[in-house]
């Protein structure tokens, strides 16, 4: 069968093997096919048959990729798609004895709980300091990779660097209740290492855990430790792919390290910088559970509490079902227009963005 | 040719930074295995920076002898272990059928699993169906609801895409099917990328708490190490034994709660640095195709 594909029918005619196989196939297409072929004349016929018949070929060689994705498929459609029907709950009044295609739809034309949910006070404040929390994280923890990628990339000696990439990737491996755990002794007010080091350097105890703003500065700093090494990964991909003549030129023209990190390196990272930016941009709503839940404590809730915390307090444990599905909703819906639309934006600024 | 270069003070004004770096990640860590050797007085005294004072392993002991504890820190690796090659045979029999490129309805599938990076229907639904399914309190919420991550799939499919399709055509031609091919080409190539994201998974199921908190609350004995490591640290459980052997010094509550983070800690840091060479290539390779 393989054979029969390769040859090519229009430059060598009707030769013997040729006409072999094309009668071997009108054998298998049961002779059909010689009735057909007074209407449609013998070069339509042929490349009929040959689509068919690799077609046929394609589903015998190829059957088993679709049995190897069977499972993968019926995963993201049990888990992923079907819990999208449940959406319709924000709309409807969540009852438990009834499925939710019988549910009765809300009042205020099924928007009353999104109307609802604006109009609670803890969910406004959890929309806040949601917002509040990712645009600190972003303008404080964003360019700092950049930096230190640039920075690695200039390190001389190749045993030190992966020493220094091991250990600067290590936190991200930690879970959020241990650096909880770990900040909650390290920053402890009394007997924590840095305020017994502050002490002794004649400062004053700082509340890092205990009080609103010290905590949100705490909150920003620990997801700087945690993620700064293993963000530079992807910048440090980038930067080997840079051509290596491009740094020998600028030597060559008397570019200082300074200048050609500023004209070389960081020029090549500019897209994968933009794509970054894009995709934090489309998360600025979007809010980790397991980060603000095992940092938080009851003195500075009202900073700590964010929207997938609402969520978890008034949906899970709340029961309050329609209301928390809404304000999911809306959260998911306002990711993807801002990722649209900063994705439009770093387009027409000329950047090739993420699709 | 860099090797070869003289060292500039800019190089060395780099180094230092690194090694600041390197002791601000190092040292949080160093602090607590500290706590956890010391004596619950040197805890109190402000005497323990660094180094253990009163050197003993006490707050290890009470710790290993609660059974609570040491359950659940077996049944976590026992998840971590099913979890992860659950999610790896996953991962693989996505990306691979997704790396032909003539294979029909390709669009369709990788479009269907990319939309779901974007766009998630949320908590409550989530909540929702597994209460239909029957998966609530069940310790199978704790594997299959996210045996398969896009991202990593993504990675995997990266890594096959960048093997030569030559050995693949070669290996047709011998006449091995796509599974032979799979199984006797793709995997022996791909250690170094199946080390990365096994590193991946099982960090992320040992790591992970959120699903037990919500799926399993009334399902105690399989809540995760994380769970519990939560619960020791806010007080909302203490480690039973302080109580029992009548522990009530602030100090020693201390200790013992840097023991525990110790326990929760160490199988990541044991298994971390033997992967991670691995990863870094893994890794980069994902991240430059991806």
């Amino acid at each position: 069968m393989q054979t029969f594909e390769m040859i090519n029918i229009d430059e060598r005619g009707l030769d013997i093997p040729y006409i072999v196989l094309i009668s071997w196939l009108f054998y298998r297409l049961k002779l059909s096919g010689f009735r057909q072929i007074k209407r449609k004349g013998m070069l339509a016929m042929k490349s009929e048959i040959l689509r068919k018949n690799s077609n046929i070929n394609y589903f015998k060689r190829y059957w088993t990729l679709y049995l190897l994705m069977i499972l993968p498929i019926a995963f993201f459609i049990v888990f992923r798609y079907i819990p999208m029907m449940y959406i319709q709950i924000a709309f409807k009044n969540y009852s438990i004895v009834q499925n939710i295609w019988q549910m009765e739809w809300a009042g205020n034309h099924g928007f009353e709980y999104f109307i609802k949910a604006f109009s609670n006070r803890d969910f406004i404040y959890a929309l806040r300091n949601t917002l509040m929390l990712n645009m600190l994280d972003l303008v404080i923890g964003f360019p700092i990779p950049i930096v230190l990628a640039l920075l690695l990339n200039e390190l001389p000696f190749n045993g030190f660097k992966r020493v220094t990439q091991t250990v600067i990737y290590m936190p991200h491996f930690l879970s959020w209740v241990i650096i909880s755990g770990i900040a909650l002794q390290l920053f402890a007010p009394t007997n924590g290492l840095i305020n017994i080091l502050l002490n002794r350097l004649g400062f004053n105890t700082i509340p890092f855990l205990n009080e609103p703003t010290h905590w949100v500065f705490t909150y920003v700093l620990l997801g700087i430790w945690q993620s700064m090494g293993w963000n530079t990964i992807i910048y440090i991909a980038a930067l080997t792919t840079i051509n290596p003549e491009l740094y020998e030129a600028a030597s060559v023209d008397g570019a200082g390290r300074l200048r050609k990190m500023w004209h070389i390196s960081l020029p090549e990272l500019r897209p994968t910088i933009v794509v970054l930016l894009i995709m934090n941009l489309g998360h600025i709503l979007g809010s980790d559970f397991d980060r603000p839940y095992a940092l938080t404590n009851p003195l500075v809730t009202s900073v700590s509490n964010v929207i997938s915390t609402f969520v978890y307090q008034n949906g899970i444990r709340g029961l309050q079902f329609s209301l928390t599905t809404a304000v999911g909703l809306f959260q998911s819906v306002i990711g993807v227009v801002f990722l649209l639309i900063a994705n439009s934006v770093a387009k027409r600024l000329g950047e090739r963005g993420i699709w | 040719m860099r090797n070869t270069r003289n060292i500039k003070p800019g190089d060395l004004v780099i180094v230092f930074i690194f090694i600041i770096l390197i002791l601000v990640c190092l040292l949080p860590i160093l602090n607590i295995l500290a706590r956890s050797l010391s004596s619950a007085q040197a805890l109190v005294k402000n005497e323990v920076l660094l180094w253990p004072v009163e050197f003993n392993f006490d707050a290890y002991e009470t710790v290993l002898k609660d059974s609570k504890y040491t359950w659940s820190l077996v049944w976590t690796a026992i998840l971590t272990v099913i979890c992860t090659i659950v999610s790896m045979v996953m991962t693989v029999i996505c990306a691979y059928p997704l790396t032909y490129d003539h294979l029909k309805g390709r669009r369709f599938f990788n479009t269907m699993i990319i939309m779901t990076m974007y766009f998630s229907a949320g908590t409550i639904p989530n909540y929702l169906l597994y209460k239909d399914l029957g998966l609530l309190d069940n310790p199978l919420v704790l594997i299959i609801p996210n045996c398969l991550s896009v991202f990593n799939m993504i990675i995997m499919r990266s890594f096959l895409d960048g093997i030569p399709q030559s050995l693949r055509e070669s290996a047709e031609i011998d006449g091995a099917g796509p599974i032979r091919i799979l199984v006797s080409i793709y995997l022996p190539l791909s250690t170094s990328v199946i080390a990365t994201l096994s590193l991946f998974y099982a960090v992320g199921r040992w790591n992970g708490f959120s699903d037990a908190l919500m799926y399993m609350i009334n399902e105690r004995r399989y809540h995760p190490i994380q769970l519990l490591l939560y619960n020791i640290l806010n007080n909302v459980t203490s480690v039973e034994v302080a109580a029992q052997e009548g522990f009530s010094t602030p100090g020693l509550s201390d200790t013992l709660k840097a023991a525990t983070v110790m326990f929760a800690t160490l199988p990541i840091l044991i298994i971390y640095p033997w992967l991670q060479k691995y990863f870094i290539a893994g890794v980069t390779i994902g991240a430059v195709k991806g």
